[in-house]
């Protein structure tokens, strides 16, 4: 099994990349986009096949090493 | 005075550090991340700057988990000094050993220049030697450097006098390079016996380096 974490900033923690990338692509015209988010993707191959202890075990790994909770928010995906 | 300094993959500013101290007199000792303890007659322990472990994932975030870490916190929770200067300011944030995190620099650029600081609450070893409201120049060298903390934590470092340099210009006024809450450039623990800061003192400690600031600052350890 796979599992797909995405880790952002948290909403209201100013995304400086994110305000860049924006104005980027204001620069090339392309309008109506209200807010850009920039965030990385950490991609786990897990032996497990069970999806509750992949889903425990996953956000143990996000609380403890993969984001840091004072300024980041984690989502998890299981495939 | 025994200064011991951490020594992770990718820490480059140890020898600097050493330097610093053994000019005003200290000895010193490398301790390699690995090392299970720190040695028993340390008065400070430094975690110097650098790029632990190449600041893969964050800065810091990996550091946190070497096996000397563990003897760090119990180093810090029996009230010894530990001093984080840029990323061990970050590896301290991380570690949980100081409140707050570091975020990339609001301009997204590495920042490498002199800067000056103002000092806000002088009543703890590390700038005991300054007074408040006394303006440093102390060179600052970083990406992520941007100090986050949330509206409760900020005002409960206020509190607690806990905020230690406010990134100001010349005259003391606030100009903020990198973004950080409430342009906070350093902070220290409830305790005041762990402290950490984004600026290098040790890269200010002699004129010939364009400012001997530093000296005041890592003085104040070492006649604590």
């Amino acid at each position: 099994m796979k599992a797909i974490v995405n880790v952002s900033l948290k909403a209201g923690v100013l995304d400086s990349q994110g305000k860049a990338v924006h104005h980027a692509l204001d620069s090339l015209h392309f309008s109506g986009v209200s807010n850009v988010r920039v965030g990385k993707q950490i991609i786990l191959e897990l032996d497990t096949e069970d999806k509750t202890t992949a889903m425990a075990d996953v956000t143990k790994m996000c609380e403890e090493l993969l984001a840091n909770t004072v300024i980041e928010d984690y989502e998890i995906e299981l495939v | 005075m025994k200064v011991s300094i951490l020594q992770f993959p990718g820490t480059n500013c140890e020898y600097d550090t050493q330097h610093a101290f053994e000019d005003l007199g200290a000895t010193t000792e490398i301790v390699w991340h690995k090392s299970k303890s720190i040695p028993s007659d340390t008065d400070l322990l430094v975690v110097a700057g650098g790029f632990s472990y190449g600041d893969y994932l964050r800065s810091g975030a990996i550091a946190r988990f070497s096996p000397v870490m563990k003897a760090v916190e119990a180093y810090a929770s029996n009230g010894g000094k530990v001093l984080g200067i840029c990323n061990g300011f970050q590896v301290l944030t991380e570690a949980g050993l100081l409140p707050g995190a570091l975020k990339r620099n609001e301009s997204l650029h590495f920042l490498s220049k002199h800067h000056h600081l103002k000092v806000i609450n002088n009543d703890n070893v590390f700038l005991e030697k300054l007074s408040n409201n006394d303006v440093v120049n102390i060179p600052i060298a970083h990406h992520d450097g941007n100090y986050f903390i949330d509206a409760d934590g900020l005002k409960e470092l206020e509190e607690n006098n806990q905020i230690l340099l406010k990134y100001t210009d010349a005259n003391g006024e606030i100009l903020n390079p990198n973004g950080s809450v409430d342009s906070i450039a350093g902070v220290c623990n409830k305790e005041k016996n762990v402290f950490g800061l984004m600026p290098h003192p040790e890269r200010a400690m002699e004129l010939l380096l364009g400012s001997d600031d530093g000296v005041k600052m890592l003085q104040g350890f070492l006649e604590a």
